[in-house]
């Protein structure tokens, strides 16, 4: 790729990018949210037509102006939303927009299938509907459409980011099987060890500028990282000494049914304190949710009381109250979930109007006040770096991570008592996470209880002061984050109290 | 007292528009468009047909011939519908305006259209009655089958019909066929179900959603053609048409999109709608009024079923209504 340079409205996404993919390498693509490595992608698969650049495929300049014609070169890419039909089966699927002989043939297509599914090691039911699937099911038939093509070069786009451990390790399996086979593969990433343990070569690109590339194994993960974000940072997170820590919020025997009266949460006896980071540990879906949507009286109680400490020591019952009332007392509940936008703001919005959910309450006027907001949002934008061309965009045009920092700084600035976060920094880059941790932090110090869940083990050990490991809707146990062992709360989260392993 | 075999024949013929209308809308949704301006379409049909027809009376001056009695009137319904289909898919597919609102309008505008045309016609003809009759030219569309008279009961429930109303069938019959077992159909549900992905697959989108929706469109038009040549027997009258259009969409629902389930659909829907001729006389008019809305329950209660049950085959195609950005993140 040659000089490439792809703008949407006044956002430059690719600035005079060159890029060399070379046959049989697994190539790394870093950079951080934003910086254009998905944009990159799709004009090289087709989605986009580049505004000035030319693209070469083995030195001969060619033109790709639709994925048929990507296809045609050998190039597929599995994108980080999939792009399967929900209603299709596997093999209606994968053979969608072909071009083959003769009739539609779901039977041959499906012997076809099972053969490549056994070349690479993989495991697809042609017939099964689409949404049957678990994630990682989608992703291998989205791996097999690209191959049943006869693809030379895939290109995956954030492929771990919803893989668990043992699923990204299959996939790498396949990927370096592909190798094996002659293919070429680009993975777009911004997890470094992922980098490390996978790619040949790793390009960076930074604000939809190419800084460079390396051979992987000359690098490590803080050269990868300057390289990224452009300066010096540093990879250690920062925890300060809890400052007087005081009980905040005392949760005890919580019991909390789900609609079809699966027990989500039994028994649950916890205190917050201000002034600490509370780590909640778990494996995915065994009641973090819905502990904090309990605390934020989102969820239905089965028993259990759940108080507030007030600063002279008196205690309030949370049960009860709706989330306005709750939401008054400065409990703050920032919650990303899988898409990012689902709760707490508003797509179409724009970025005035969604500080405006919070504060549109406040004044005596009919009408609301717009000022405070835009001032507030233009804050925002300013203080956690939101890659925006105004605050008058919706929420909905901006990347995912600034999406993220919109929510965590509205909830921020709404100087709460006790923040509730869940799942911050999910599909942040570096530095935009670094971002956040500080925020945390910066809101630790000011005497704030901070509940934070997440999916990191790592990044769980070094931030918080206290880790509430969960198991199936239990308490687990409660381990200071100082001596926390990782293995020790890997452990607990599968097994209650993390007892006698049987290995 | 209640005579099947004199009922069936005539729900039969009730129900052949609505097939034309519910076949046509069924590939424009799966296509994606929710084109609600398929009863502005059939009257566009009808009246096209009318002028074609009309004219050609005129100038055969009583010499009517069976092929131009036919293709004439045919061909003048087609391309009147085409030139819908474009309308709305111009409006929606290119200059992505909403479909629900363009739908509106061209229902309101096609009605119109065949209100203003079928006025004039009546002026022109200088008649008594506000209606003008194509009778010679109606004679072909409505010939029944040869042995119709001759074969019995079989021969009235089956055989009876002008041949438009087996062509209503064969079309519901290959649309059904190319919808679920060809790839053109595979790739036309992937555009309504998920444009992007489509897409990605390399389906061109403009392409299938043009030719949805204008295929449909003529499709649905025949139903117009079918309702004054056949049904009514070459008579147009004002508004007579009523609203026969929107109970073909209706029937896309309570069919779940199926095209080969319509067959049967639309013959239970021309049912219901002349049921109330079969009750007793002397039942009192309200009555009668109750009788009429049974189609529109019927969908109620399919739509209230289906919703129940929850399977995401019967669940409308996903992006439907929704226009097409391939830039949009």
């Amino acid at each position: 790729m040659r000089n490439i340079t792809k703008t949407f409205g006044t956002i430059v996404a690719n600035d005079d990018v060159s890029l060399d993919i070379y046959k049989g390498e697994i190539l790394s693509l870093l950079g951080e949210n934003g910086s254009g490595k998905t944009t990159l992608m799709n004009m090289l698969s087709g989605i986009y037509y580049p505004d000035a650049g030319q693209i070469l495929i083995n030195g001969q300049p060619v033109t790709i102006s639709s994925p048929r014609e990507a296809f045609e070169y050998g190039i597929g890419m599995i994108h980080q939303h999939f792009k399967l039909v929900d209603v299709f089966s596997a093999a209606e699927n994968i053979v969608l927009g072909l071009e083959e002989e003769g009739r539609l043939d779901l039977v041959r297509a499906g012997e076809r299938i099972r053969k490549i599914c056994d070349t690479y090691g993989f495991d697809v039911d042609p017939t099964q509907k689409i949404y049957n699937m678990s994630v990682s099911q989608k992703q291998t038939v989205e791996i097999v459409k690209v191959l049943y093509r006869g693809a030379d070069i895939l290109i995956l786009d954030e492929p771990t980011a919803v893989l668990t451990p043992q699923e990204t390790e299959r996939l790498f399996a396949v990927l370096r099987n592909m190798k094996k086979d002659g293919k070429t593969v680009v993975i777009i990433t911004h997890k470094l060890h992922e980098v490390e343990e996978i790619s040949d070569r790793v390009a960076v690109l930074r604000k939809g500028k190419y800084i460079g590339d390396m051979i992987t194994s000359q690098t490590n993960a803080q050269e990868m990282t300057n390289m990224m974000v452009g300066r010096e940072v540093s990879l250690n997170i920062e925890r300060p000494e809890p400052v007087n820590p005081r009980p905040r919020i005392r949760v005890d025997g919580l019991t909390v049914r789900s609609a079809d009266n699966v027990l989500k949460l039994d028994d649950v006896t916890f205190t917050v304190n201000s002034g600490e980071i509370l780590g909640i540990a778990g494996i995915s879906g065994c009641g973090q949710k819905e502990l904090l949507e309990s605390i934020a009286g989102l969820q239905k109680v089965e028993s259990g009381t759940i108080s507030f400490v007030n600063n002279d020591g008196s205690e309030e019952s949370l049960i009860g109250k709706d989330p306005l009332q709750i939401a008054e007392m400065g409990v703050s509940l920032s919650f990303v979930p899988e898409d990012r936008l689902g709760m707490g703001l508003v797509g179409s919005m724009d970025l005035t109007d969604n500080m405006m959910l919070r504060s549109f309450r406040r004044g005596r006027s009919v009408f609301t006040d717009r000022k405070t907001p835009k001032k507030l949002a233009e804050k925002v934008v300013d203080e956690l770096e939101v890659n925006t061309p105004g605050v008058s965009t919706p929420v909905r045009r901006l990347s995912g991570g600034n999406v993220q920092k919109v929510l965590v700084g509205r909830e921020i600035a709404s100087s709460p008592t006790v923040l509730l976060s869940a799942y911050a920094v999910r599909g942040l880059d570096i530095n935009s996470s670094y971002t956040i941790y500080d925020l945390l932090n910066q809101q630790k110090k000011d005497g704030v209880a901070v509940v934070y869940v997440g999916e990191d083990l790592d990044v769980l050990l070094e931030l918080c002061d206290r880790i509430l490991v969960l198991c199936s809707g239990r308490v687990s146990g409660i381990v200071p984050g100082k001596e926390a062992d990782k293995n020790k709360v890997g452990l607990m989260m599968t097994r209650l109290g993390g007892g006698d392993s049987d290995e | 007292m209640f005579d099947l075999f004199a009922f069936i024949p005539r729900a039969i013929v009730q129900g052949i528009p609505l097939l034309f209308g519910c076949t046509g809308e069924t590939i424009s949704e799966k296509a994606g468009s929710l084109n609600l301006g398929i009863p502005g379409v059939m009257y566009v049909g009808g009246i096209c047909g009318v002028i074609g027809a009309f004219l050609y009376e005129q100038s055969a001056d009583g010499n009517v011939q069976a092929f131009p009695a036919i293709a004439i009137p045919l061909l003048a319904c087609l391309a009147g519908s085409l030139l819908m289909g474009l309308l709305f898919s111009v409006l929606t597919i290119t200059l992505r305006v909403n479909q629900n609102v363009v739908g509106l309008a061209m229902t309101t505008f096609g009605v119109g259209i065949g209100n203003f045309f079928g006025g004039s016609l009546i002026k022109l003809t200088g008649s008594d009655v506000p209606s003008i009759i194509l009778s010679s030219t109606s004679a072909y569309f409505s010939k029944t089958l040869p042995f119709a008279h001759s074969t019995g009961i079989f021969g009235k429930l089956v055989l009876s019909y002008g041949f438009l109303a087996y062509v209503a069938v064969i079309i519901a019959i290959i649309t059904a066929y190319v919808l679920k077992r060809t790839r053109v159909g595979l790739q036309l549900r992937a555009v309504g179900e998920n444009p992007a992905t489509a897409d990605a697959a390399g389906v061109n989108i403009t392409k299938y959603k043009y030719m949805a929706t204008c295929i449909g469109c003529m499709i649905a038009g025949l139903g117009g053609l079918y309702y004054v040549m056949d049904y009514a027997s070459g008579v147009w009258t004002n508004d007579a048409f009523g609203d026969r259009g929107w109970l073909a969409i209706a029937l896309v629902i309570f069919t779940l999109w199926r095209p080969n389930v319509a067959i049967f659909g639309s013959f239970l829907f021309g049912g219901l709608c002349i049921l109330y001729l079969f009750i007793p006389t002397g039942t009192e008019m309200a009555v009668k009024e109750l009788y009429k809305m049974l189609p529109y329950v019927v969908t109620i209660i399919v739509l209230i079923l289906t919703g129940m049950r929850n399977k995401r085959e019967n669940q409308p195609p996903e992006s439907l209504g929704l226009p097409y950005f391939r830039e949009d993140r």
